[in-house]
Formats: C-alpha cells, sequence, structure tokens
C-alpha cells in the first residue's frame, strides 16, 4: 500500500517536473534569439502548437477525427478582427466572445455530427470547414473577401503593447503553455480515462456508464473553444487575414501535425507543430525541389513511426537501454 | 427484481427478439441459454440500453427502464460484461477498473469507495494486481476475463449481466471464472444474468434457466429441470457427451 501511494507520487511528481522543464526551456529561448527571424517563426510554432494539441484532444484522446478544424481557428480569427476593426472595445474581451461562439456553434453542431463514425464523421467535418471557408471568403463586406482583412489593432494590456516578436512570443507561449498542462492533467484524470475509453471502444465506454454522446460533444466544444482562442491571437499577431489560412489545406496540415507527433502526446504535438511549421523554413535551400523533401520525410516519419515521432523515440530509447544493459552483462560473466 | 414484459428489438427491419418476457429476483443466478444467433446478446443489449427495445416493458425494482439511457442504467445498479470482453486494450489493468468505477466519483464524492472496491476486485483476481500497470490488451484472455467482470463489478451493481465469460478460454479458466461469479452471487449478493453457450456448465451453477430460439422464449424452468428436459439435452447439452473437466 505504501509503496503503491509513493509509485503514484513519483509518477505525478515526475510529469510536473517534465512540463516544469520544458515550460522553463520554452521561456528562455527569446533570451538567445533576440531580434531573429527564428522568433519570429516560433511564435507561429506556439500557435500552431495549440491548435494541434486542441486537436490531440480530440482525435488522439477521444479518437474523433475533424478535418475541419482550420474553420474554429478561422472564426476565432474573424471574429475578433471584425470587431476589433470596427469598435474601440478591448480585444481581450472580443477573445473571449470570439472563444464563446466557436464553443456553440461546436456543440451546436457536435450533437448530430459527432454521431458519425470514421469516414462519414471526416466528410461531415470536412464540409463544415468547406461551408465557412466559402462563408469567409463570399461576406465581403464583413471579411473583406479573398483580399482579406487588414489593420486588426494589436493586443495591449494597459502601455505593454504586443507588436514585436518578442512580446508575441511570450504573449502566444503563455496561452500555449496553459493549455498544454491543462490537457496533459486531463490525461490521466476521470473524464481523460473515460475519453480513451470511447476511443477504444465506443459501446463498452456506454455500459460503464459513460455518457459517450455528450462527452464527445463536449470534447469536441474544448477543441473548439482552444482554436478559436488561437484563432484571435494569429489575428491580432498578424494584423492581417486572409481566407487562405483557414482552408482545408490547413485541417489537413493539423491533422499530420498530431499524427506526426504522436496521437494521445502533448509533447508530440508540440514537435509535430514545431516541425511543420518550421521545416518548410529550413528547405528553402532546396527551392523548388523542397515539396519532394518535405513528402518524403512525412512517409518516412509515418513508415518506421507509427507511434509518432514520440511513440518512435521511447521505443529507441527502450532499445538502446536494453542494448547498453546487454553488454554490461556480457563485461560482468567477461 | 426485474421484469421483462413482452418486448421487441430490432435491427433496422429485423427482428431480433419476439415477445420476450423473463424475470429475475433478488440473489439469483439465472442462464439463459440458446444457439447463435437466438438473439441472447440482444436481450443483454436491450436490458443494458445499447440496442433499446421498440416496444414492451422492462421493469428494474418497479422502475420503467426501457426508455433510458445505457449510462442511466448502469447508474440504477446494472452492470454488463459486454460479449469479447472488451476491456480497454491501450489502458492500463487499475484504469480499466477505475472506469468501471466512473459514475461512483461523482455520486459518492469519494474516492475511499472506489479504492475498497479496487482492494475486493483484486481480492477475487490476485492476477489482476501483480498485472495493475500493464496494458488490458497484454493481459490473456482469462485474464481479460477476469478484468472485464472486475471492471463491471467496480460499478457495485446490484444486478450484473454476463455475456459469454467462457467465450474461447481453456476449460480450467473457465471453471476458475464460474467459481468466481458463484463466489459473487453468494458472498456479494449480486443477482447474475447469464448468458452461455456452455449450457451444461451454467445450468450447473444456475438456479433457473431461460431457453431463447430464434428470437422467441421456447422454455423456462429450474435448473434441474431444464438439464433434465429432453428437448434441452438434445439441442443443447449433447446428450452424453461431458467435456472432461465437467466429470
Amino acid at each position: 500500500m505504501f509503496l503503491k501511494k509513493q509509485n503514484i507520487m513519483t509518477e505525478k511528481r515526475q510529469q510536473i517536473l517534465v512540463f516544469f522543464i520544458f515550460a522553463t526551456a520554452v521561456l528562455m529561448v527569446p533570451l538567445f534569439l533576440k531580434g531573429s527571424y527564428l522568433l519570429n517563426v516560433l511564435v507561429f510554432v506556439g500557435i500552431n502548437t495549440m491548435l494541434a494539441v486542441a486537436l490531440n484532444l480530440l482525435l488522439g484522446y477521444a479518437g474523433q477525427i475533424s478535418l475541419g478544424h482550420a474553420a474554429f481557428f478561422g472564426i476565432g480569427a474573424y471574429i475578433s478582427g471584425i470587431i476589433t476593426t470596427r469598435f474601440p472595445i478591448d480585444p481581450f474581451l472580443i477573445i473571449i466572445l470570439a472563444a464563446f461562439c466557436a464553443g456553440v456553434l461546436a456543440f451546436v453542431i457536435g450533437f448530430p455530427i459527432l454521431k458519425l463514425k470514421g469516414h462519414y464523421l471526416a466528410m461531415a467535418t470536412l464540409g463544415f470547414g468547406v461551408i465557412l471557408y466559402i462563408i469567409f471568403n463570399e461576406t465581403v463586406d464583413f471579411t473583406g473577401g479573398p483580399s482579406g482583412l487588414s489593420s486588426i489593432p494589436s493586443l495591449h494590456i494597459g502601455s505593454l503593447v504586443f507588436d514585436n516578436d518578442w512580446n508575441n512570443y511570450y504573449l502566444v507561449w503563455v496561452f500555449t503553455l496553459a493549455v498544454m498542462l491543462l490537457s496533459i492533467n486531463l490525461f490521466q484524470s476521470r473524464i481523460g480515462r473515460a475519453l480513451r475509453a470511447i476511443h477504444d471502444s465506443e459501446v463498452a465506454a456506454r455500459v460503464m456508464g459513460v455518457n459517450a454522446r455528450v462527452l464527445k460533444v463536449q470534447i469536441f466544444t474544448v477543441s473548439a473553444v482552444i482554436s478559436a482562442v488561437a484563432g484571435s491571437l494569429y489575428a491580432h499577431i498578424m494584423t492581417f487575414i486572409a481566407p487562405a489560412s483557414f482552408g482545408f489545406n490547413f485541417s489537413v496540415e493539423l491533422l499530420t501535425m498530431v499524427v506526426i507527433g504522436g496521437l494521445g502526446s502533448i509533447y508530440g504535438s508540440f514537435l509535430g507543430a514545431a516541425i511543420l511549421t518550421m521545416l518548410p523554413e529550413f528547405l528553402r535551400v532546396f527551392q523548388d525541389f523542397d515539396i519532394i523533401v518535405y513528402g518524403l520525410m512525412l512517409m518516412l516519419i509515418t513508415m518506421f513511426m507509427p507511434g509518432g515521432l514520440v511513440g518512435g523515440m521511447q521505443k529507441m530509447a527502450e532499445i538502446t537501454v536494453a542494448k547498453i544493459r546487454k553488454m554490461k552483462g556480457k563485461n560482468a560473466q567477461a | 427484481m426485474l421484469k421483462i414484459k413482452n418486448i421487441n428489438t430490432y435491427y433496422g427491419q429485423a427482428q431480433a427478439l419476439k415477445n420476450v418476457s423473463m424475470h429475475l429476483t433478488e440473489g439469483e443466478i439465472v442462464t439463459l441459454i440458446g444457439a447463435n444467433g437466438a438473439g441472447k446478446t440482444t436481450l443483454l443489449n436491450s436490458l443494458s440500453g445499447v440496442v433499446p427495445p421498440r416496444s414492451g416493458q422492462i421493469f428494474f425494482n418497479d422502475v420503467t427502464i426501457n426508455n433510458l439511457a445505457a449510462h442511466q442504467i448502469v447508474r440504477m445498479g446494472i452492470s454488463q460484461v459486454p460479449e469479447g470482453r472488451q476491456v480497454f486494450k491501450p489502458i492500463s489493468v487499475e484504469d480499466n477498473l477505475e472506469l468501471g468505477a466512473y459514475l461512483h466519483h461523482k455520486m459518492l464524492g469519494g474516492s475511499d469507495e472506489v479504492k475498497k472496491n479496487k482492494e475486493m476486485v483484486y481480492d477475487l483476481f490476485p492476477i489482476l494486481k501483480e498485472r495493475r500497470k500493464q496494458f488490458a490488451g497484454t493481459l490473456s484472455g482469462g485474464e481479460q476475463q477476469m478484468l472485464a467482470i472486475g471492471r463491471a463489478f467496480m460499478a457495485k451493481p446490484k444486478l450484473m449481466l454476463l455475456d459469454e465469460p467462457s467465450m474461447g478460454l481453456a476449460p480450467m479458466i473457465t471453471q476458475e471464472i464460474f467459481r468466481v461469479i458463484e463466489n459473487l452471487s453468494k458472498r456479494k449478493k449480486t443477482t447474475i444474468l447469464l448468458v452461455e453457450q456452455n449450457a451444461r456448465a451454467a445450468l450447473k451453477m444456475a438456479n433457473r434457466g431461460y431457453v431463447l430460439d430464434n428470437g422467441h422464449m421456447i422454455l423456462e424452468g429450474t435448473a434441474a429441470e431444464l438439464l433434465d428436459n429432453k428437448e434441452v439435452q438434445r439441442a443443447y447439452l449433447g446428450k452424453d457427451k461431458k467435456e472432461i473437466w465437467e466429470r
């Protein structure tokens, strides 16, 4: 009994320690990158991490696919963009409003959509994404249509204006780290277990007393709310948004981030987001061939690391540890 | 305790249960036997709300439950051990058990109760305690069945629905599982509805039995009556063919 308690303690402590180290590292990075272009890229790594974690809650935890998550990202961006360019209201209040709207929408469409499974769910969410993309494109009076919405004001707290990479980096990563911490905690909680149960077998989860229908809608809503917040931040940081950023391609890119990083792994989502955001920057040297290298890398990762990068690295670590043990054993014999 | 009155259950257009009625009194072990496709699993799924009946009534302690959702029925005190075990494979043994108590966290507000239940399950199946950190998918078939029963027990059910707990298991393991089921009934005062292919073993343990054929309830009686019934012997017991471990 005593031993068991200790185990649980250390497991939790370990998790907190890992997160603490990660968070410290993330918050230290700008000190080494002042004025660098890379810092600007890392701001978007932050936003994409938030989106990937949001999608991972749905896909990796509850096992429900969404091919329309860019739409929720877009809703956040456009609600923030449209309102703050027209009315002098504190943009932070609008972020809350945008999150609320996305949440209500997700909740309402979630009930009919999440009844579907597998390919049908993919199709339905895809359709939702396409519809919203068309709305962003066609309601020119509000969204500016294909030419976009410009001069969105930057966020500010008092006299602190978030208009440079340094400030934006901290703005985004405070949100992202909070989302990551909540998601990590959720995994081991009672609700997290129920979500994983739904992932594995919905019928079995239901006979355990899990209200699968409602729980799926709830996690869908949470996921949409996080995505919308990421969208609002994106709009204020870019100060310009256009529908092209919120289309089907971006939904698929988010999905790729989650899968490459590892389903159900929050740090995996960070890795996936970091790689897919930064890779195009580094592949510029290949000029026109960058897309081939990019595709090849994704192929290799999915072929040789079916558990995603985090799963693959864990496996490699286990194999190395086993090898070292073996070698030690041999030495001892000799 | 449980009364089923004339229920009809359909899968789309196909009718799987036709005017089925049965009852259970508290503390009984009742077994439901029948050939493949007779509707045994459908009957359990109708009870647990997974496939609700289209007409007819089900009363549990005089409360109508045929229009409740699956999770509400669990809350009433009916837990199902689904066919083919259905343990959550990528989740640890311990977390599987915690999932069984999903509703109890909220209701009792105390994790003490859950902890006590968990110890009780580990008492029943010591092997699960040894493997509590392992993924359920890495357990053997017998261990998974034990886990599935333990998981259902975590909800502190008044009535437990067991769907073919012997499926795909070695005779030795089957015997052990049956012992535990008897134990649950005697010591923990759990009423049990047992669906089994292994009709002889099930009838030996049960107080009463029902025979389901092609969606109709064709026979009912005490276990001894059914064991003596010529028709049952011919169709379900394979007359004079005892399995080795039953002698």
